[in-house]
């Protein structure tokens, strides 16, 4: 085997990609061979790195130096410099927002030193698309332990032993659930993993499907041998094509390695894993429907019981758990149920992968043990708010989650601190909000959200829904009246306990939650007419200030509705009634004479 | 294409003959069926609907029905490229709704639509998944990722 002596990692995430990693590598190969490095130094692409943000990222082994916004042209100077000569392109360097102080060290980033990386270990390290790489790591000597000494009880307890729950959002106990469709009567038995994530915002479960997909697979065959299950289903969503794609050549090499099929290792253990690809329906995401979607039916979730464990697929017994669960797995049983438990809170142990996006410095994949507070991911790993401007919220766990203060941010991230606090764990999407951003606004983006993704079925969800969005549609228009704070109050609770799923139980937490925190912002709306962060549009009016204006053109052409008239060198105008609002002709000024009030 | 009844007996859609057979005896294919129909023909033509039917012997009502709860399926021809600009929590805090009104502007359609000639078509999502790059747009396969108003017509100029 040729031996290398140094390794350059290009991203192949889909934020790097779309940033151009294939004509980064393209490029480093072809230099490299003019250097006639090539046979010295080898690319390897990998999975997302996490740091979205600072992409297209190339790293260099074996010192870990980490470039960022790479672009094909900085090639040659990364070949010719540092493979060739060994000196750091010190301008491509991660620069620390505060200190300037440029980091050269990859583990150094604070972005990773808070980190606990276990579901990502990987993600950023390994070819996805090569087992060896997956094995050269320790891949797949959980599942050979498990086969070879351990029995499926002795796997059920190393899990129930862990503390692990579930990371798809209710969090309920791994290792509960797979004892309950282990013991449930039935023949052939099923295990899912499910990999809808539909909440919009979040990309965890992408990024290990994309980055690590053995990891995937290796949990959910351990899992269906503890549980007794012959043929397993990954369901993905519609818009992951690249994840689908990975995990189409994962299931495959593991195939011909043995490690999945017939006599699986030689144990007399056979289990195959197919590939189902959602349709684009965010309730698929929940378990009855996503099963209704694997059988080829519309996607409607059923009243449980009869829960999946006893009555799931085609009606045998069923084990459904979330991408990231499934990548816990292997860990827990090559460390111990022990190792997993020391990490974490009393209720809540190991980590959890965030999405974390919206309004803050370094958006992108982090993995936290679980008890961190808020503060820490927001503003230690995540770099704070840009641009100088204020903290207002986090909303955490999507459509179903909550929006959450800043007098909030000190809670640990747990389970129950959570949901105390009116928000959820849900799948791990943190979407971090400024003070442009405007609470109303965020509360109806979710209802109309949940409203047009409700399958319809139930009356509190379909119709429940649609009252409440038209009373936020209302106060954002600014006719709202003061009872409509109780009466969408009283909505919400109504749907929250009587709707049939998930979807429509969860549907009014992001209202509930900012009632409860943000009140006053409702109550500026109804009251003074007036929205404070400057979004909801029926409450602004753009106008120009004749004493700035220079008549440079400039706002007439980014405007989308052609609203603003003028000649050149005079004052210009904006029709109100032609104006939809949209803030573009404000960003483009070069004089800042225009105004919104 | 047109529809022959004079005792010629190729088949109109012969994609569909060879998806059908690939898919014999598959529990639960109705959707990787349709997915497959899809990618094949562009959406989801009445006349398919009638034979999947009777392949796999589902009334039409239900496939109809299956067709229409998904977002993903199309019973009407759709453009050459399909733009998705994403509304997505992530992208709507960054501004998303501003792409979608500069896309609509620049193509003269809403989401959910087709171009006259054809070309393009413009599809309504909930996050692309990248969101670290929001706002985020996607034609076909590319992702466009931190979008201004100002990028959308170049962007879209790439797709002929
Ligand atoms: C509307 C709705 C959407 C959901 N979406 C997802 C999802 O995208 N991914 C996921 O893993 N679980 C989702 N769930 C939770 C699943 O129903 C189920 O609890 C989970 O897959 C169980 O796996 P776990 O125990 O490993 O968390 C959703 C639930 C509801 C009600
Ligand atoms: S919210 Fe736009 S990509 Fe996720």
């Amino acid at each position: 085997m040729n031996l290398f002596r140094a390794h350059v990692l290009v991203c192949g995430g889909t934020g790097c990609t779309s940033g151009g990693s294939p004509e980064i590598r393209a490029r480093l190969e072809k230099e490299l061979a003019a250097k006639g490095l090539d046979k010295e130094v080898k690319v390897v692409t990998t999975g997302c790195h996490g740091l979205c943000e600072m992409g297209p990222l190339v790293i260099v082994y074996p010192e870990g130096t980490m470039y960022t916004h790479v672009t094909p042209d900085d090639v040659p100077d990364i070949v010719n410099e540092h493979l060739y000569k060994g000196r750091i392109v010190q301008r491509l360097l991660y620069k620390e927002p505060l200190t300037e102080e440029k980091v050269p060290h990859y583990g150094d980033l604070p972005f990773y030193q808070k980190q606990k990386r276990v579901v990502l270990q990987n993600c950023g390290y390994i070819n996805p698309e090569r087992i060896e790489e997956y094995i050269a790591r320790g891949g797949y000597s959980a599942l050979a332990k498990v086969l070879g000494e351990m029995t499926p009880e002795e796997v059920i307890a190393e899990v129930k032993k862990s503390g692990l729950r579930g990371r798809g959002g209710a969090g309920f106990p791994t290792g509960l659930k797979w004892e309950f469709c282990r013991k449930a009567p039935g023949e052939p038995k099923y295990v899912v993993c499910n990999g809808d994530e539909g909440d919009p915002g979040a990309f965890m479960d992408r990024s290990v499907m994309e980055g690590d997909p053995h990891r995937v697979l290796e949990g959910m065959i351990i899992g269906a041998y503890a549980i007794g299950a012959s043929e397993g289903y990954i369901y993905v969503r519609a818009e992951y094509p690249l994840a689908v794609k990975r995990l189409r050549i994962a299931t495959k090499q593991a195939e011909e390695l043995g490690l999945l099929g017939d006599n699986i290792l030689g144990s007399g253990f056979s289990f195959r894993i197919h590939i189902k690809e959602g349709a684009g329906a965010f309730v698929c995401g929940e378990e009855t429907a996503l099963m209704a979607s694997i059988m080829g039916q519309r996607g409607m979730p059923r009243p449980r019981p009869p829960f999946p464990a006893n009555q799931g697929l085609w009606d045998k017994p069923t084990n459904i758990n979330n991408v990231e669960t499934w990548a816990n797995i292997p860990d827990i049983i090559l460390k111990g149920g022990d190792w997993f438990a020391s990490m974490g809170t009393e209720k809540s142990k190991g980590t959890k992968v965030f999405a974390l996006t919206g309004k803050v410095r370094n958006t992108g994949l982090v993995e936290v043990p679980m008890g961190i507070t808020l503060r820490e991911i927001i503003f230690d790993i995540g770099g704070g708010i840009p641009n100088g401007k204020k903290f207002k919220a986090v909303q955490i766990g999507g459509p179903s989650g909550g929006c959450l203060p800043e007098s909030q941010l000190d809670l640990p991230v747990d389970y129950e601190s959570l949901t105390g606090a009116g928000a959820i764990m849900g799948s791990g999407g943190l979407v971090v909000m400024d003070e442009d951003t405007c609470i109303v606004d965020v509360a109806r983006f979710f209802l109309n959200f949940t409203r047009s993704e409700s399958c319809g079925k139930c009356t509190p969800c379909r119709e429940g829904i649609k009252r409440m969005l038209e009373i936020l549609d209302r106060i954002a228009a600014g006719k709202g009246k003061m009872e409509d704070l109780d009466l969408l109050e009283r909505t919400a609770l109504v749907v929250k306990q009587s709707a049939l799923c998930g979807l429509g139980q969860t549907a009014p937490n992001p209202i509930l939650s900012t009632l409860r925190y943000f009140r006053d912002e409702y109550v500026t709306h109804i009251q003074d007419k007036r929205c404070p962060a400057g979004v909801c549009a029926a409450l602004l009016v753009y106008r120009i200030k004749p004493e700035l204006c220079r008549g440079c053109t400039a706002c007439t052409r980014v405007c989308p509705v052609g609203a603003i008239s003028g000649t050149r060198k005079e004052v210009h105008f904006i029709d109100p009634d032609k104006c939809i609002k949209c803030g573009a002709c404000m960003e483009r000024c070069p004089f800042g004479a225009i105004v919104r009030g | 294409m047109s529809a022959c009844a004079c005792g010629n007996t190729a088949p109109k859609y012969p994609e569909l003959q060879e998806i059908l057979s690939r898919h014999e005896g598959e529990k639960g294919s109705l959707i990787p069926i349709l997915q497959e129909v899809q990618a094949a023909y562009g959406y989801i033509p009445e006349d398919v609907i009638k034979e999947i039917s009777l392949a796999l012997d589902i009334p039409a009502t239900t496939i109809y029905g299956v067709a229409t709860f998904y977002a993903q399926f199309h019973l009407k021809p759709r453009g050459r490229h399909v733009v998705r600009v994403c509304q997505g929590t992530a992208c709507h805090v960054r501004g998303g709704a501003r792409i979608l009104a500069e896309v609509e502007k620049e193509l003269g359609i809403k989401p959910g639509e087709t171009t006259e000639d054809l070309r393009f078509s413009l599809e309504p999502v909930a996050c692309l998944g990248c969101c670290g790059l929001a706002p985020v747009m996607m034609v076909d396969e590319d992702t466009h990722g931190r979008m201004t108003p100002d990028k959308v017509a170049s962007v879209l100029a790439r797709y002929e």
